[in-house]
């Protein structure tokens, strides 16, 4: 076999690699967003109303949710009048692409991340991006007013907190001198002077996050009490359940990038008897996610819902400042030291 | 044909397609939607560079925030959104001519251009490097940038704000 044989065997192993790793990742993300995370948000949102919550469908209702998407599985799809079909059918698809790339650069445990970029954290952000132009297409593809509305508050949101967002990732790149998320992880812990800023971009990245997930009390693009159900208003079956993937998929998504930035990814306060690295690391790894997506599941269920005008607000006028002024303090403490 | 060859090509014809979509299209959302292929090729031609800095604040700003921008002026543009807006008038065989020269002028010059493998290697962490160069030997230059930039900013809020 000859240079370019080997060069082209070696690019087929790369695709083959690729299909069953999106595979993998793509079964991780239905299995472990939607279909436990919903289940997730109904029981905890009963628990903290004092419901009971699904309770019917299997031992607890633990089967709710594999009903319901079966239930999806077998409805008609519909296509609203006069709606653009070709973005209408993009859209879903665009939202959920967009939350599964975004686990390319997450490190599950020592040495499992897909693909370790040098760039991992400013991918993660250019990813997560892509989400507008799904939810604004398909907000203006289902000839809706309200879907409309939902898009255009969703994209005004998301522009907005991108920029707090961006800040809390140069104050971790600024310390750790590094952008790659496997080698962020490997920096941790942050030294002791430089907790109170590594706080406060903390603090920031997750109501930024939680905005940038569309969740309450950020949830305007959605608002079912004025907007119907915002872009998605219109959308039927899988489509439906595609931008649901796509919503819990990038929640989960962005617990698992702060799993990484703050809460040291997969080292967890004591290594487990009897097991080795990688499955000691995934155990931390997945507990400190869940302990992050229960957080904002108690958020969610604790607070009203801000107005347009307050959102805007807090991003420009509170958290933008904020940032920077810790950014700058971060980046003198670094240099001085 | 190797592998690298055969992914140029494609992501080439896809940020043709998309560009073509761009300036053919009749709907304006349509149009702007088209970008996000185009664009998304460019970034894969960086990746084929081995610029994965350049690649992902291609996605960042260019597919991230210029296209959600035009659409979200587009979206609120009363009347705009519907509107089937013909992209061709009688200026056309003078843009034929314009954009023939241009493509003989770039002819010539990449005709001209000896293309071999770059001297010497290339920087091993690409971030670190822009950064440094951006504020060590071009900061002048990146400085008047950000003025320039400020100036735009508060002339557009300027003009925007004058009917209050």
């Amino acid at each position: 076999m000859g240079v370019g044989g080997l060069l082209a065997a070696v690019w087929q192993v790369e695709i083959v690699r690729m299909v069953v790793l999106a595979a993998v990742v793509f079964t991780f993300l239905a299995v472990g967003g939607p279909l436990f995370l919903v289940l997730a948000e109904r029981k905890i949102s009963a628990w903290i109303q004092a419901r009971v919550g699904p309770k019917h469908v299997g031992p607890h209702g633990l089967l709710q949710t594999v009903a319901d998407t079966l239930k999806l599985l077998y409805k008609e799809n519909i296509l609203p009048h006069r709606a653009d079909v070709v973005l209408f059918s993009v859209a879903p698809i665009l939202v959920a692409v967009a939350a599964l790339l975004d686990w390319v650069v997450i490190p599950f445990a020592p040495g499992w991340v897909v693909r370790d970029l040098n760039v991992g954290v400013l991918y993660f952000a250019a990813v997560s991006s892509l989400t507008v132009i799904g939810i604004l297409a398909g907000g203006w593809a289902s000839n809706n007013k309200y879907s409309l509305l939902g898009a255009l508050r969703s994209a005004a949101q998301m522009v907005s907190y991108e920029l707090p967002l961006g800040f809390s990732l140069i104050l971790v790149a600024t310390i750790t001198g590094t952008l790659s998320t496997v080698r962020i992880v490997e920096a941790q812990p942050y030294p002791a002077y430089l907790y109170p800023s590594v706080v406060v971009a903390a603090v920031v990245f997750l109501i930024a996050a939680t905005a940038e997930a569309n969740r309450i009390p950020f949830d305007l693009p959605e608002a079912e009490a004025e907007l119907v159900a915002g872009y998605f208003s219109e959308y039927t079956p899988m489509r439906f359940a595609l931008f649901q993937l796509g919503e819990y998929g990038s929640l989960l998504a962005s617990s698992a990038l702060f799993t990484t930035l703050f809460l040291g990814g997969w080292k967890g306060p004591f290594q487990i008897p009897g097991v080795g690295p990688v499955v000691d690391g995934l155990v931390w790894f997945l507990l400190k996610t869940y302990a992050v997506v229960f957080f904002l599941m108690w958020v969610r269920w604790t607070y009203p819902r801000l107005r347009i005008d307050q959102l805007l607000g807090l991003s420009w006028k509170v958290l933008l400042p904020v940032s920077m002024v810790n950014l700058l303090v971060a980046g003198l403490l670094v240099v001085v030291r | 044909m190797n592998a690298e060859a055969l992914a140029f090509y494609a992501l080439a014809a896809m940020v043709v397609v998309g560009g073509g979509l761009v300036v053919q299209s009749r709907n304006l959302v349509h149009a702007a939607v088209s970008l996000v292929p185009t664009l998304l090729g460019v970034a894969g031609l960086y990746v084929l560079l081995h610029a994965e800095f350049v690649t992902a604040i291609q996605l960042l700003i260019y597919v991230g925030a210029i296209t959600v921008l035009i659409l979200f002026v587009i979206l609120l543009t009363e009347g705009a959104t519907g509107l089937r807006v013909p992209q061709r008038n009688e200026q056309v065989p003078l843009a034929l001519v314009v954009s023939g020269a241009l493509v003989l002028l770039l002819w010539a010059v990449l005709l001209r251009v000896p293309w071999g493998p770059p001297a010497g290697t290339l920087p091993p962490y690409n971030p670190g490097a822009v950064g440094r160069s951006l504020l060590m030997p071009y900061v002048l230059a990146f400085e008047v940038t950000s003025l320039v930039i400020l100036a735009c900013l508060v002339g557009a809020i300027v003009i925007a704000r004058r009917e209050e």
